[in-house]
């Protein structure tokens, strides 16, 4: 020992390093039941223990802390996964049974391939990379060589494709017009819908108007609308004989398009050009359209005012949407919209139609002066308020929601200003939220102005993605960057995108045009930036009773404005004029056409009950040019004739 | 005589029927037929079909899109004094395969269902030229005018 230390003290300099090793294996040595590293100087550790000895405690704490705490951590997320385990492990038994009963040669009816609507558990039947399945791989392709003696008519490829050359997620409107663009461009094209709704594509603009106006009480079934001239269709673009079977994309000699309904799209690789499903399937592609549109947005006072509140709101976007509302709309007294919007004042006027028939009240708010109070000039705004509030709407104007409470069996809103509100059932139209859900994992770039996904003139994102609809920021050579909630925009970003995909480039040119109707009496079309924030210059005439959207669709003989262009008819139909009957509308804004200036360009244009002048107002528009007299302009569009 | 009155930032004018007989004097800039951002009608410039115009519905992209282009090019570019008389192959496949999904064809000429079904009596029919010159002539100016609009 005397020998250590003399030798410690001749090697001072470099004892200080080692002892510092020496010092946490003591410390290690500690943890590990005294297991002392013979190799270290005895003296050394006689001096190193006391202070080890401390240090060592603080350690174990340390140590045990950490270790608590990683212990809870893998006991909550092991319980949560439980679920998902047992899910698994029944679904992985279940399939080894049917392994096992197929090779006791019965045919294959438990497992349906052929199914339009795949539910996840057929999902397994056809390719499934993650790790559990792989040892049950094996089973499902030895299911599969024994299907064609078994039954020869299936044929053994029934199962979801892993590739498709045109992949659109999102099955709205920008995705089918993309499709339908596709298709006409590209023969023989393969193109494959991936949606999360259960529905095949659908229009939406009837969704808060044309149903609610139907005659027939099964509306809610076959949503299907008579339009003002008697003619019939339904809200879905296309009936289901006109889409393939998924399964069948890869095999059909035309190619065509598909639809695979009730799927999620989680996560997109772009390096891979293939995108996980939430089933954990894999599909990749050659080029991608993501038209995901958005999910309506709510107010956080209603998030925060608790379930029973919840259970009394609609968010209103989709046809299941639109079924419960009409469920609803039947069985309560009174329904609030919050919003003052397109879509809130045409639910309003929807609602305020059938409150004529039941007791139902129909009460609609908003933070805005007046309806339409972000689009329409003030005075404007003002007057479509009054034929608002004669469609049976009680307008509450300028109301800032404080909170929602469930009292009594009833919802009770109460406004910044001390009103106070009840109802039955909340109606909330306050904006979409756009979905932009594969930027983290596509790597795309999302825009802070407008939301959404950022993408160029041509509607592309990145290499082999393009991106359309609601969901697209996209930069308009003539307006600058815009994002855009019409269904007109969904159309023709659609189409475009879809000309792209097939080689087109082409930017956003061609300016799309929005709708609305408030009722018989008031209908506007308008293009461009609408924003009744800037100037405005309203040119108007009187209007007659011919001047309503009732007598223009009758006139032109083409069935409601909702009518897409992806539906138009290559002959023009014929018109069926009824005499209009004379009767004088006494308001100032009859009729007339307004122009929205930026920088003295008009850059949007209103026609207030005037139709069928669109192509003058898109080629104003597109000519970007400033005009001294805006009166001379509006002398374009003949707004006195009908 | 127009009256002209200011709310702020907004404008308003009323002007009655004769303020607006006199003719414009806006300009409007000249249009270039071969502008190829436009959209085009249903034929394009250099003389081919344009597939994808809105015009034409659902016909090129539907289950018999390929039968109904191949006809309908036959018939474009026919150069028979009739035309399109050694098109008939070509046309009757297109029914058979339209008569397999009466869904989106439907046979009746004067129902108006989806899909475009007048297209398919418009090409089917025997008037077929004046068809298809009409739906030329009305999609010469932009197939998106406010009357189609959406």
């Amino acid at each position: 020992m005397l020998k250590c230390r003399t030798v410690w003290k001749k090697l001072a300099p470099l004892a200080r390093t080692s002892s510092t090793l020496c010092r946490q294996n003591v410390r290690k040595a500690g943890l590990n039941n005294g297991r002392i590293p013979t190799h270290v100087p005895t003296a050394h550790m006689s001096s190193g223990l006391p202070g080890g000895g401390g240090d060592n405690l603080k350690y174990a704490l340390l140590v045990g802390a950490a270790s608590i705490g990683g212990v809870a951590y893998a006991y909550h997320t092991m319980k949560g996964d439980q679920q998902r385990y047992q899910a698994r492990i029944t679904e992985l038994s279940s399939r080894s049974q049917k392994a096992a009963a197929k090779e006791s040669v019965t045919p294959i009816q438990p497992q349906p391939p052929a199914t339009t609507e795949p539910k996840p558990e057929a999902a397994p039947s056809s390719q499934e990379p993650s790790p559990p399945a792989s040892g049950t791989e094996a089973v499902a392709t030895s299911e599969t060589t024994e299907l064609p003696p078994a039954v020869g008519s299936t044929p053994a490829s029934l199962k979801l494709p892993s590739h498709a050359p045109y992949l659109l997620l999102g099955g709205g409107t920008a995705s089918f017009a993309a499709a339908r663009s596709i298709r006409a461009r590209d023969p023989g094209a393969k193109v494959l819908i991936v949606t999360d709704e259960p529905d095949l594509p659908y229009m939406r603009p009837p969704l808060s108007k044309e149903l609610w106006f139907s005659d027939d009480p099964s509306v809610t079934e076959t949503l299907r609308f008579k339009q003002w001239n008697g003619k019939e269709r339904s809200i879905y673009f296309q009936p289901p004989s006109f889409y393939i079977n998924p399964e069948e994309l890869d095999s059909v000699e035309n190619g065509g398009v598909a639809v695979l309904t009730g799927k999620k799209v989680v996560h997109m690789d772009v390096r891979g050009n293939k995108v996980k499903l939430d089933d954990d399937t894999e599909i990749s592609y050659d080029k991608c359209l993501i038209a995901t549109g958005g999910v309506p947005r709510n107010l956080q006072v209603i998030e925060r005012a608790g379930e029973e509140v919840m259970k009394r709101t609609t968010l209103f976007r989709k046809i299941e949407d639109f079924r419960s509302l009409d469920k609803v709309s039947r069985n309560v007294k009174s329904i609030t919209i919050i919003g003052g919007g397109f879509l809130g004042s045409e639910l309003a006027c929807a609602l305020g139609r059938r409150s004529t028939e039941s007791d139902l009240e129909v009460i609609q708010m908003f933070p805005e002066k007046g309806n339409m109070g972000k689009v329409l000039p003030e005075y404007l705004s003002n007057w479509t308020t009054e034929k608002v509030k004669k469609e049976g709407v009680k307008v509450l104007s300028e109301a800032l929601v404080k909170s929602v409470t469930y009292k009594d069996d009833k919802l009770e809103i109460h406004l910044k200003d001390g009103r106070l509100v009840k109802t039955d059932h909340i109606v909330t139209a306050v904006g979409l939220e756009p979905n932009v859900d594969l930027a983290k994992s596509g790597g795309l770039e999302v825009d802070s102005d407008f939301g959404g996904y950022r993408v160029n003139a041509e509607l592309q994102a990145r290499s082999n993605i393009w991106v359309a609809g609601d969901a697209a920021c996209f930069y308009d050579i003539r307006l600058g960057r815009r994002r855009v909630e019409h269904h007109d925009h969904a159309v023709v970003s659609g189409r475009l995108a879809g000309e792209n995909m097939t080689g087109a480039n082409k930017p956003y040119w061609h300016q799309s045009m929005f709708w609305s109707d408030l009722g018989p009496d008031v209908g506007y079309e308008a293009i461009g930036i609408v924003d009744s924030s800037l100037p405005t210059v309203g040119v108007f005439a009187k209007a007659t009773a011919k001047d309503t959207p009732k007598a223009a669709t009758e006139e032109s003989g083409t069935g409601i404005r909702s009518e897409s262009e992806t539906e138009d008819t290559a002959t023009s139909a014929v018109a069926s004029v009824t005499p209009a009957p004379v009767v004088e509308n006494k308001d100032d804004y009859g009729k007339g056409v307004i122009f929205y200036l930026r920088d003295k360009v008009v850059v949007g244009i209103i026609l207030w009950n005037v139709f069928n002048r669109m192509p003058v107002a898109r080629k104003i528009i597109k000519d970007g040019e400033e005009h001294a007299d805006l009166n001379e302009v509006a002398k374009l569009f003949n707004i006195h004739e009908d | 005589m127009s009256y002209c009155r200011e709310e702020g930032k907004d404008r308003i004018i009323f002007v009655t029927k004769e303020d607006h007989e006199t003719p414009s004097n806006a300009e409007l800039v000249a249009d270039d037929p071969n502008d190829p951002y436009e959209e085009q009608g249903l034929i394009l410039p250099n003389g081919d079909i344009n597939w994808n115009c809105p015009c034409l519905g659902g016909m090129a992209s539907g289950p018999c899109g390929s039968q109904f282009k191949e006809a309908f090019s036959c018939f474009h570019y026919s150069k028979e004094e009739v035309k399109g008389s050694e098109c008939i192959d070509h046309f009757r496949n297109m029914q058979e395969c339209m008569q397999r999904y009466p869904e989106l064809y439907p046979q009746e000429e004067d129902k108006d269902e989806s899909a475009a079904p007048s297209d398919s009596a418009a090409l089917t029919s025997e008037s077929d030229s004046t068809a298809v010159t009409s739906a030329v002539s009305s999609d010469s100016t932009s197939p998106t005018d406010g009357q189609t609009a959406s």
